[in-house]
């Protein structure tokens, strides 16, 4: 029915090549050394150097303070990603159950509260947020790192939307053998959610891993620097070095886009599943 | 809601309590504070505060620099918009297309979805650098001296051109499953009365995408307004001062660097209701949309 034609692949290509050649150039050039670099430009052949500089980007004591390594921003973005993902699973299917499996007076009035967080991303509340973080003396801690971007109601939706679609016999057949709300919860809605689950994990690890305003500003001490708040921090270390030290901080872009690269690519079909459902 | 339904009169506070704390606590508290502050002119050594009404809103919608800045965000917003969603359409629309290596492309096309915006900007850094970039050298050869940094329109380009690379990838897989949504039926049918493919995407296939394509545009709206906040802040550098940024940098600028908090707040909530407007829209048209259905 339809033929393809050499000017879809064309375009295609163009496409890939836009979207791919800059991540390439920046790996490549990242195993180069920062002379190398300054003096040649971007590169896309092996420069050799890998070992050296992740070595050294891993693992050399830096910042202002010298307290802190790339692997050490490697395990707080970790945390951050990883505590966000199962903090938001967990709050907002508790939530979800709640609205959807009970009848309560306040039920309708607690789904619009909810359904409001989503009207006012964090970026327009950033200051009185930091206000309310300081008062509560959660700035530089975990807690303050993860707990207040939990306060959004996308997950929530999604596993509302879904618990809807639950067929009604599974409770009805559920009741008649005596399950509570605990055991249906955990023996049947929760099984039933697995590929819900692990399709919101992954959306949600790589929001929290990509975070950058927030730890911005809750994290001013280098021990609680995640990867991609500290590129910045890095960058400022550069100006007034003669030979910026390129490779490194392409190495350092690098790995703070490997982790949530690979899950996509490897859970893709859950990954676009989560996305085009959740999102709706 | 359920037919059948469990009746407990305190498990489903338990149930939703830590969700509710939660918001309570970060999302309503500091809301109320930031209409609350925009109110009040804080003074600067901590003694207190004082009432000035609607000053910091008049101050700041009456202010050239505001003006300017709100200027070139609209003109930013508009173009990342219309530029990753035309780009992320026609790229959909050919994977679409073609029978052999469509996953591939697909892969290929989607992963830089999972780059962080300020990790984005950091490697639009690199590509635009006075000395090694070689979008520079490209420019250069083209007889443009492109000085990203320090010429406004030409950081203001860079930072147009990360930002849409970064979102083509949202816009690619939301139109692709859309258009994988689109029956075979009708497509067949289309396809005997209309030869011309061009004909046939104006006709058939865009009114059918039409749903998708304004929430995209809602969305992508939000990504110019908001998230595009790591690719300035790590193209600008710090030196805001002669470079191009958005309305959301400047209520962080204000706050954090000028420590204004009145005069962040009252520009916090005139976003506040540029958000509210735009989410209104959306959820107006996700409503038709599901009646329609």
């Amino acid at each position: 029915m339809y033929r393809t034609r050499l000017l879809d692949h064309v375009i295609l290509l163009i496409g890939v090549f836009i979207m791919v050649a800059p991540v390439v150039v920046a790996f490549m050039t990242s195993t180069h050394e920062a002379a190398d670099i300054h003096r040649n430009g971007l590169s896309l052949t092996w420069g050799g150097y890998f070992t050296e500089t992740y070595n050294t980007v891993l693992t050399r004591k830096g910042g202002f303070t010298g307290e802190i390594t790339g692997a050490r921003m490697i395990w707080n973005s970790l945390i951050l990603g990883i505590g966000f993902a199962a903090g938001k699973i967990i709050l907002s299917m508790l939530a979800a159950y709640a609205i959807v499996y009970f009848r309560f007076k306040l039920g309708t009035l607690f789904f619009w509260m909810i359904f409001t967080t989503l009207l006012l991303p964090l970026e327009v509340r950033i200051l009185p947020s930091y206000e309310v973080m300081n008062k509560l003396s959660l700035t530089n801690t975990y807690t303050g790192l993860i707990v207040p971007l939990l306060a959004s109601a996308t997950g929530t939706f999604y596993f509302r939307q879904f618990f809807k679609s639950v067929p009604e016999e599974l409770l009805e057949a559920a009741r008649i053998d005596g399950a509570g709300p605990f055991k249906f919860f955990i023996d049947i809605l929760v099984p039933l959610s697995r590929t819900m689950i692990a399709a919101i994990f992954i959306i949600m690890f790589v929001y929290g891993w990509n975070q950058y305003l927030w730890p911005t500003l809750m994290t001013t001490d280098e021990r609680f620097f995640t990867l991609v708040r500290g590129i910045k921090q890095i960058l400022l270390v550069w100006v007034g070095s003669n030979i910026p030290d390129y490779n490194e901080a392409f190495a350092l872009a690098i790995l703070a886009m490997l982790p949530p690269v690979m899950i996509v690519m490897i859970f893709q079909r859950w990954f676009i599943k989560g996305l085009t459902e959740s999102d709706k | 809601m359920k037919r059948v339904q469990f009746s407990s009169p305190y498990l489903p506070y338990l149930f939703i309590a830590p969700q509710m704390a939660i918001i309570f606590v970060f999302f309503y508290w500091p809301s109320v504070q930031a209409i609350q502050s925009s109110f009040y002119l804080e003074d600067p050594f901590g003694f207190g505060s004082t009432f000035v009404g609607l000053s910091n809103y008049s101050d700041a919608l009456g202010s050239v620099q505001y003006q300017s800045i709100a200027r070139f965000t609209l003109l930013f917003t508009v173009l990342v918009t219309f530029l990753s969603l035309g780009i992320g359409m026609l790229l959909a629309v050919k994977a679409d297309a073609v029978l052999k290596g469509s996953s591939t492309y697909k892969t290929l096309l989607i992963w830089v979805y999972a780059i962080a915006p300020p990790v984005a900007g950091l490697m639009g850094m690199m590509f635009f650098d006075q000395h090694i970039g070689p979008l520079v050298k490209l420019a250069a050869f083209f007889g443009w001296d492109m000085k990203v940094g320090l010429n406004y329109n030409d950081t203001a380009i860079a930072m147009i051109i990360v930002s849409v690379w970064k979102q083509i990838p949202y816009n690619f897989i939301f139109i692709l499953s859309g258009l994988q949504g689109i029956p075979v039926s009708i497509r067949e049918a289309a396809a005997i009365d209309c030869r011309s493919g061009m004909r046939r995407f104006w006709t058939m296939t865009l009114p059918l995408l039409a749903p998708t394509a304004f929430f995209l545009l809602i969305i992508n709206m939000t990504y110019s307004l908001f998230d595009t906040f790591g690719v300035i802040d790590v193209m600008v550098k710090d030196k805001a001062a002669n470079n191009p940024i958005t309305l959301v940098y400047k209520v962080y600028m204000d706050g954090f660097r000028g420590n204004d908090l009145g005069g962040s707040s009252a520009q916090s909530v005139i976003l506040m209701i540029v958000v509210f407007v735009l989410t209104i829209f959306q959820f107006r048209f996700i409503e038709r949309r599901v009646h329609y259905n």
